[in-house]
């Protein structure tokens, strides 16, 4: 095995290595916020008293936990383009050829999983919630939003961080899937100098290894803003 | 929405099916035994048996599976004579044989962390009791602690089947035509995604709708006991 060949530069692919990395960071820190947007509006629904939305948020959990990542990659990327195009099409009457960036696309689909993961964490934290907080709220007047911002809000991020912590991890190696449709993140650069150096062991070794890096960074990470969710709690 | 394509779609996706069980069943089966062992060295006392097990489900755990099945199927290739040479090259160029193995390892990794779960929920009261009525270790563990532990670890052993489930669709990036396989080639082959992601959609949810009904209703069965 030549290591060499992961070195800095032109000759080798550690810079190559460097800027997937970055990629599949950005990667995951969008469709990880994607995905808490879209699971904080589908906790909404979940837990609104009309059945249609209840109905229609469950169908998203129930659809995206069930079926492999890969299908919905797949979706997007061959048919998001026609999709998008008929849509502005019937629109705007916009008939020019559209191309969604990859990076777009990778984010949709790897966020569209990641919220349906995380809507059951931050559901489970908002049940998680004493009513005895909510109700001495209503008790010395506050309304709602005050309420919300003050009592819910921070109960429920210290309730669903350890949850959310396991969908981060989740939703980083999911970015691996998006090699698939050709973004230049770690498994798609692991691939390419694979096929052009002849070394695919010492290659997709490497990308193993910048995975296990950016778990353990986020395993260290996650203690200290745990730590700092719980500082106002006793004997934690 | 064309008609066609979804007619065509059923019996192609159909045939995949058995393809994705048997990933999904012999993965199970040899990833249980691992996951075991795994466990079990986990918990032991003795470091050289303990660490070794750790860093294994660490790895294991926190890295892409697609990057483990390319590490196994393509990067055994670099290797190709030593392993010709030890006859294990003609298992490693099969796409069916590097496909279980990742997914046994990955699956191996994650159920030893729900069994080692399940051993440690095991009261120390009823191990006491085993002692006291003179079984051995080996007894105890039979008849005790494996049988309460697996119990205890039925629910989240469900919910990593079904991961195993969706997780066998990485087979087809090493050409395995499983389920995701077939889809893929027929949306590239009518340029029509939409079709026969309905199908193949309809097949994954039936199947783990199924194991969703048969895990629960083991969990029913093994819980009579308690009440």
């Amino acid at each position: 095995m030549d290591l060499t060949i992961l070195s800095w530069g032109a000759d080798g692919w550690g810079d190559e290595f460097f800027y997937a990395t970055l990629i599949t960071i950005s990667v995951a820190l969008c469709s990880f916020a994607f995905g808490i947007v879209l699971a904080v509006g589908a906790t909404a629904m979940k837990l609104s008293k009309y059945r249609t939305l209840r109905a229609l948020a469950n169908g998203y959990t129930t659809i995206i936990r069930g079926i492999p990542e890969l299908l919905i990659i797949y979706l997007i990327f061959y048919g998001g383009n026609s999709l998008l195009m008929s849509i502005a099409k019937g629109a705007f009457n916009y008939t020019e050829y559209i191309e969604l960036p990859i990076f777009l696309m990778g984010v949709l689909c790897i966020g569209l999983s990641s919220g349906a993961y995380s809507t059951e964490v931050i559901r489970g934290a908002v049940l998680a919630v004493p009513v005895g907080t909510i109700e001495a709220a209503k008790a010395i007047g506050m309304n709602t939003s005050t309420r919300l911002r003050r009592i819910l809000f921070p109960q429920v991020v210290r309730f669903a961080l350890p949850g959310l912590g396991n969908v981060w991890q989740l939703t980083l190696k999911e970015t691996s899937l998006i090699s698939v449709i050709g973004l230049a993140e770690i498994v798609r650069i692991a691939q390419i100098g694979a096929g052009s150096e002849k070394q695919p062991f010492t290659f997709f070794l490497m990308g193993l290894v910048l995975f296990l890096g950016l778990a353990f960074i986020s395993d260290r990470g996650y203690l200290s803003i745990e730590k700092w969710s719980n500082r106002g709690v006793r004997n934690s | 929405m064309d008609i066609d394509i979804i007619k065509e779609s059923i019996p192609a996706i159909a045939q995949a099916l058995p393809v994705t069980i048997a990933l999904v069943s012999i993965s199970l089966f040899f990833g249980f035994f691992l996951a075991v062992i795994v466990a079990l060295s986990r918990l032991s006392r003795h470091n050289f048996l303990n660490k070794p097990a750790y860093i294994f489900v660490y790895i294991f755990r926190s890295t892409p599976l697609l990057i483990q099945m390319f590490l196994i199927y393509y990067g055994s290739g670099q290797f190709r004579d030593e392993l010709d040479s030890i006859g294990l090259w003609q298992f490693f160029k099969e796409p069916w044989f590097c496909a279980i193995l990742s997914l046994t390892l990955n699956t191996g990794a994650y159920t030893s962390e729900i069994i080692r779960g399940g051993i440690q929920s095991v009261s120390l009261g009823l191990l006491e009791a085993g002692k006291a009525c003179g079984m051995s270790t080996i007894q105890l563990f039979r008849r005790i602690t494996f049988p309460l532990a697996m119990r205890q670890a039925l629910p989240g052993y469900g919910n990593e089947v079904i991961l195993m489930v969706k997780s066998t669709s990485l087979a087809s990036t090493i050409t395995i035509m499983d389920m995701t396989g077939v889809y893929k080639e027929i949306s590239s082959d009518y340029f029509s995604p939409f079709e026969p992601l309905i199908i193949a959609g309809a097949f994954y949810l039936a199947l783990n709708y199924i194991i969703t009904i048969a895990v629960s209703s083991a969990e029913k069965r093994l819980s009579l006991e308690t009440r």
